[in-house]
């Protein structure tokens, strides 16, 4: 009888992608070793029964070498096995590398169903395989797959109860590569292919020369289409929403209320000029809906459309390699460009995303520099916002500032930081062209998840914030630390209720900072404060979990030190 | 495999470090007379390259220069 079915396979096989095939369960997979950090769980009809299935973290063999392989492991030895099933996904393009935790979990007695996997990808590099020998070879049923399109997936679920222990003597490593050699003599013969022009691409993103110009060429197209793509969102769809239809049905409801009354305060916030001014009005239906749906949103749809795609299609750890050099020196290697380029969408997943790196010591330099140094888009969209109508120069600056304190707390972290970070190893994935539906799927759940975890914040700082303000409670903060904004950096004391503020949300602090007629330069210094201080609540919360309590005090003092040194440096050496 | 040259094929001989490292790079299919070519370099001690069989890998460059490759 199965009562539990294990996936199990190499990183970056397809195996999420099995897994949502046999569970209907949706996981996000991407074209980069390492997705899968936490161990999903499904379920699938068997008949009569509904057998659980776990999707395993990928792992290159048995004997584990990181934390996330020993998860594998130890997961695989939790149930007896004759009550289970192991599912071996195996990536058809590469099978010989394949083979080898293959060979392992076979010979360790593991009742065994190999999934041939990306088997029309396979065919398209002019690589066929004889499943029926290799069958014979291993002595266990191998089903071909292509879990992207979901063929051979109906043949591999009617095969599951197929698996049976085998007894096979074990081999060493050395043995197992010897005999792999074997196999693939007999089961696998090439084509010969031309160089397809994927491949030329594929060769010229990991060269030094070629690689640069490709990635420079890469991020700068990247950062004009997010903009292009958030730009038109904002002036097409949710601008023409929120002032022809939105602003008449709030403007019906001001006529229920007095102007100056408390929900009218709460609600609508203050009229600019007589009217409902979406980003200064400060209300709870006014300018919250508008900073996140009308400002924000726009771009997170943007950005995380253009990073699903340089994901799936497998260009990431192309950037990965070509920085490892540059995040060698702050303490982390090339693959923490992942988390650092998740940041720039939101902190949150990025500082999630720390997990794909190995040691404490890494986890801890990377998510401070997020928290610091990698503006979200929200926070982006503040900055432009604030900064745009003084010119990139301003823009620009801040983006300077950030830059140059990542480098130089890297720097710092590494050579004050005990132990020292490990190398970089990672398989470099072919480029593959990912299916519509599959990037749709995963811009859904970003944009999703963006979305439950920012709205209510933002609406609930809104209140809170007007609640403060109606009942003047915000004048003992600001007479306590006035002194200190004018001495120091050179802001007016109202100014302190947007940088408390920007504590729950930076959105919301734009909406403060605005009516307050600002110079350029105390602008300036607020934005960056703004961002380099602490980030977000919910960014907070996600450090605590990650990092310990410990650790997040540590994070927290570099933050405090770090924004009262930056703030008055800037405050005394820009001139007015 | 440091001095190699890209597009050169070469045999892996030895590899100095831990068994630790070792077994992570012969369970990546890169062990002890496996034939590598390497594809490139990044400048200022990046990474090394290389095509092992059908995949292609990344090695820090202190990893790479503790693998000695035979030239063939």
């Amino acid at each position: 009888m199965i009562k539990k079915i294990y996936l199990i396979g190499n990183p970056n096989v397809g195996k999420s992608v099995v897994f949502s095939r046999l569970t209907g369960v949706q996981v996000m997979s991407s074209n980069y070793p390492g997705t899968t950090v936490e161990i999903s769980k499904g379920y699938l009809r068997l008949g009569e029964e509904r057998v659980e299935v776990v999707d395993l973290p990928g792992t290159y063999s048995l004997e584990p070498s990181s934390s996330a392989e020993k998860v594998a492991v130890s997961l695989l030895n939790e149930y007896p096995r004759n009550e289970m099933v192991v599912i071996n996904i195996l990536d058809a393009t590469n099978l010989e590398r394949n083979l080898l935790l293959t060979l392992q979990l076979v010979e360790a007695g593991y009742p065994v169903i190999v999934s041939l996997n990306m088997c029309d990808d396979a065919g398209h590099r002019g690589i066929n395989i004889d499943t029926t020998k290799l069958e014979k070879l291993i002595g266990v049923p191998v089903i071909s797959t292509c879990a992207v399109t979901g063929l051979g997936i109906k043949l591999l679920i009617e095969r599951i109860k197929e698996g049976s222990p085998t007894v096979k003597k074990s081999l060493t490593n050395e043995d197992r590569w010897k005999e792999i050699g074997a196999i693939i003599q007999q089961v696998q013969s090439l084509e010969h292919r031309h160089h397809t022009l994927r491949e030329v691409l594929e060769d010229a993103s990991v060269r030094p020369l070629t690689g640069l110009i490709m990635a420079a060429g890469i991020i700068y197209a990247s950062f004009k289409i997010v903009r292009f793509i958030g730009e038109t969102i904002i002036a097409r769809i949710t601008d023409p929403i929120f002032s022809n239809l939105y602003q008449p049905v709030l403007e019906k409801l001001t006529l229920c209320w007095q102007e100056s009354g408390f929900w009218f305060h709460l609600l609508i916030g203050d009229l600019i000029d007589g009217k409902i001014d979406f980003k200064q009005s400060l209300g709870v239906l006014t300018t919250a809906p508008y900073i996140e749906f009308g400002m924000v949103l726009p771009y997170i749809v943007a950005f995380y459309f253009i990073l699903s795609l340089l994901e799936d299609i497998g260009y990431l750890p192309r950037l990965a390699i070509l920085l490892d050099n540059v995040l060698h020196r702050l303490g982390l290697h090339g693959y923490a460009i992942i988390p650092v380029l998740l940041g720039f969408g939101c902190n949150v997943p990025g500082i999630l995303s720390t997990r794909i790196l190995e040691s404490k010591r890494e986890r801890f330099i990377a998510s401070t520099i997020i928290s610091i140094g990698v503006p979200c888009v929200p926070l982006q969209a503040m900055i432009f916002g604030l900064l745009g109508q003084f010119g990139g120069f301003y823009v620009g600056g801040v983006y300077l500032v950030l830059f140059s304190l990542i480098i130089i707390l890297g720097l710092v972290l590494n050579r004050i930081m005990k132990g020292y970070s490990p190398e970089l190893l990672i398989e470099i994935p072919p480029y593959r062209l990912p299916p519509l539906a599959t990037l749709a799927k995963k811009l859904y759940f970003r944009i999703k998840g963006f979305i439950v975890e920012a709205v209510p914040v933002v609406i609930a700082g809104v209140l809170v914030i007007n609640i403060l303000l109606y009942f003047k409670l915000f004048d003992f903060i600001t007479a306590i630390f006035a002194p200190f904004l004018k001495g120091l950096f050179g802001l007016p004391k109202e100014s302190i209720v947007a940088l408390v503020i920007g504590f729950f949300r930076k959105d919301v602090a734009v909406g403060m900072l605005m009516p307050l007629g600002l110079s350029a330069k105390q602008l300036f210094i607020s934005a960056t404060l703004l961002a380099i201080s602490f980030p977000c609540i919910a960014t907070f919360i996600v450090l605590w979990k990650e990092l310990g309590l410990k650790d997040l005090i540590k994070s927290t003092l570099i933050m405090i030190t770090i924004s009262v040194i930056v703030g008055t440096a800037l405050n005394f050496l820009i001139p007015h | 495999m440091v001095s190699l040259e890209p597009n050169r094929k070469g045999r892996v001989v030895e590899i100095l470090g831990g068994a630790s490292l070792n077994n992570k790079l012969m369970s990546m299919g890169l062990y002890i007379g496996k034939e590598i070519t390497k594809l490139s370099h990044i400048g200022l001690r990046g990474p090394v390259v290389i095509k092992v069989g059908r995949s292609i890998l990344a090695l820090g460059h202190g990893m790479a220069s503790k693998i000695m490759v035979e030239i063939e």
